[in-house]
């Protein structure tokens, strides 16, 4: 081990300063939530002392939005929607990204240049019409209308014939040399091999869901997932920044929570297959 | 050794695709086909019919619920062309990609360098970089938006100032942009961290030898060997950032005097397709929009010969 000398001690002290003050302003936004949502309106907006914690940490606050918004069904809304989006976007992608790894058939090249044209497009563009079938299918406010749009992925198609296409082929030769056909190739050796692939599309496509705002606004005025209720509620409530800040911390603990547990999963599912792209 | 392993199976293959070619060449179509066609059902009705119906639509007047759509041909463009909110708009989305993507994108490699290496704290400061990617940013924008209160705001009354940050029309669209920068900024730095795993580490230890210090090190080897990373980045994050609705849509009221000043082409086609229930007029817009990035996507395509091969 060699010593470190005093420049390099004094850099590396540096460097801490420099990310603690960064991590503050990262964690400032969501401390504040969690004061301001234990404050009394009068202690929100008292600016002559301005109050930083509250001086009572009171969860009436709570006890409000959980009853007047009801959170239950919100919580139950946004695990449908999430759930759908993620077992439809995993079945398909996986069906069809091995093949587009793997299979060799007619037609396979101008199909996936589909994919990577609906890849290019802005997602707007399919949002109107989107909204007419789900109108015209008289299924408008309901929880298919809100995992509607996620029924195929065409970057999970993408992510997925990446994952296919880094596994050895040697295994899938054996298997097809014992005997085994296509599709049980598929099942019982390749798909289990592209598992990471998989975690990574799953909860890719879970927190877009979660953060999903637009679409649950436009097709949904009943049937709401957290982020549309949130946003109807700022309408409603705009001044009332302790029961707003006490329903955000509510919509936002769940995730939060699953984060932490799993950080390695969702740091690596989100930002390294948005790396792939 | 390793060749004759190979060598005995690949020969034994050969004589049997002989035989076996086109019924294995068969089955392949079938599964193939089976296996791709929910996603490409799904694709076609879902994505690639829209995108023409949409088109489509722009060059209609819409008429009461679908019905009554009257053919008005390039009427839809003409409004939007010479609308000034659009092309405000516009500038809008471009000032607040301007601000987001250069910003998000430099404090992110920053920090990225200087988490590449091992040290205390390393995974605890990634995750809270990265946390305000798992928040819902309806609850992000909305305490950014009480964090901004010029009023009872912490800023203003930490800082002393007076500031209207998200009311002021000329301060406010930079003021979303900077929750758009914190917003993503772990993201970025994930993805440059991903990138510096592939520099080697020689590089570093043959120029220390040599006497560079840190920061020439940045420039001369760090910038230069992650330049496809920072490319790729930069292309998405600017494709994202005229992209945005979340933040505008959750900041700013109504009735914000900012608003003209802030609101994105997405806002605008949200309002007009969804609020004031003008699809065509608001087809036009997205149709402007995909125009824009198909722009940017081919200029990407152009300058990416340049990084990778220089």
């Amino acid at each position: 081990m060699e010593s470190m000398t005093r420049r390099q001690q004094m850099t590396s002290v540096l460097i801490h300063v420099i990310l603690i003050l960064v991590s503050i302003t990262m964690l400032v936004p969501f401390i504040w939530m969690i004061l301001t949502a234990f404050k009394t309106i009068t202690e929100s907006t008292s600016v002559d002392p301005f109050v930083i914690f509250p001086s009572q940490w009171q969860t009436e606050n709570f006890v409000t939005v959980i009853n007047n918004m009801n959170f239950p069904m919100l919580y139950f809304n946004t695990l449908a929607l999430i759930l759908g989006r993620v077992v439809c976007a995993v079945l398909t992608a996986t069906l069809a990204g091995y093949a587009f790894a793997r299979l060799e058939f007619p037609g396979k090249n101008l199909m996936f240049s589909l994919v990577m044209f609906q890849m290019m497009v802005p997602g707007q563009i399919f949002i109107i019409p989107q909204y007419l079938m789900v109108s015209s299918m008289g299924v408008l406010d309901t929880i298919f209308a809100l995992i509607f749009p996620g029924l195929v992925t065409a970057f999970g198609t993408f992510l997925l014939r990446q994952s296919y296409m880094s596994l050895p082929k040697d295994l899938e030769e054996a298997a097809r040399l014992d005997g085994c056909n296509i599709g049980q190739t598929f099942l019982f050796i390749m798909a289990p091999l592209a598992r990471s692939g998989m975690v990574a599309l799953g909860i890719f496509t879970a927190v877009f869901a979660y953060k999903d705002l637009m679409w649950p606004l436009i097709c949904n005025r009943n049937v709401m997932p957290l982020s549309a209720a949130l946003a109807k509620m700022q309408g409603q409530y705009s001044n009332n920044y302790p029961q707003l800040m006490a329903a955000s911390l509510l919509a936002c603990i769940p995730m939060i929570v699953l984060y932490l547990i799993f950080q390695k999963q969702f740091i690596e599912g989100i930002a390294t297959s948005g790396g792939k792209l | 050794m390793a060749n004759t392993k190979n060598a005995s199976p690949k020969a034994n293959k050969q004589t049997k695709v002989k035989t076996k070619w086109t019924s294995r060449q068969k089955s392949e179509c079938v599964w193939g086909w089976a296996f791709i066609l929910p996603t490409m059902i799904g694709l076609i009705v879902l994505n690639i019919i829209p995108i023409f119906q949409t088109i489509y639509q722009s060059f209609f007047k819409t008429g009461d619920f679908g019905r009554g759509n009257i053919f008005i041909g390039i009427e839809n463009y003409k409004t939007i062309l010479s609308d000034p909110e659009v092309w405000q708009a516009l500038v809008n989305t471009f000032k607040y990609a301007v601000v987001e993507v250069p910003f998000s994108i430099a404090i992110a490699l920053v920090l990225a360098v200087l988490l590449n290496r091992k040290m205390h704290g390393r995974a605890a400061y990634r995750t809270i970089f990265f946390l305000p990617m798992v928040a819902a940013p309806a609850a992000v924008a909305m305490v950014w938006r009480w964090l901004y209160n010029s009023e009872f705001g912490l800023l203003n009354n930490i800082f002393g100032t007076k500031i209207n940050w998200i009311s002021n029309p000329s301060i406010a669209v930079f003021s979303v942009a900077v929750i758009g920068v914190w917003s993503i900024l772990g993201y970025n730095m994930v993805l440059f961290l991903a990138g510096l795993q592939d520099i080697p580490k020689d590089y570093y230890e043959a120029s220390s030898i040599d006497g560079a210090s840190g920061i020439y090190q940045f420039f001369h080897i760090t910038i230069p060997l992650l330049s496809p990373t920072i490319f790729f980045v930069s292309v998405t994050r600017i494709i994202g950032g005229l992209q945005v609705f979340d933040l505008i849509f959750m900041v700013m009221d109504r009735n914000n005097p900012a608003l003209y000043k802030t609101e994105s082409l997405v806002y605008l086609f949200y309002q007009y397709s969804f609020v004031n229930n003008n699809k065509g007029l608001g087809s036009a817009i997205v149709v402007f929009l995909l125009v824009i990035i198909m722009i940017i996507t081919v200029i990407q395509m152009r300058a990416q010969k340049l990084v990778y091969y220089n």
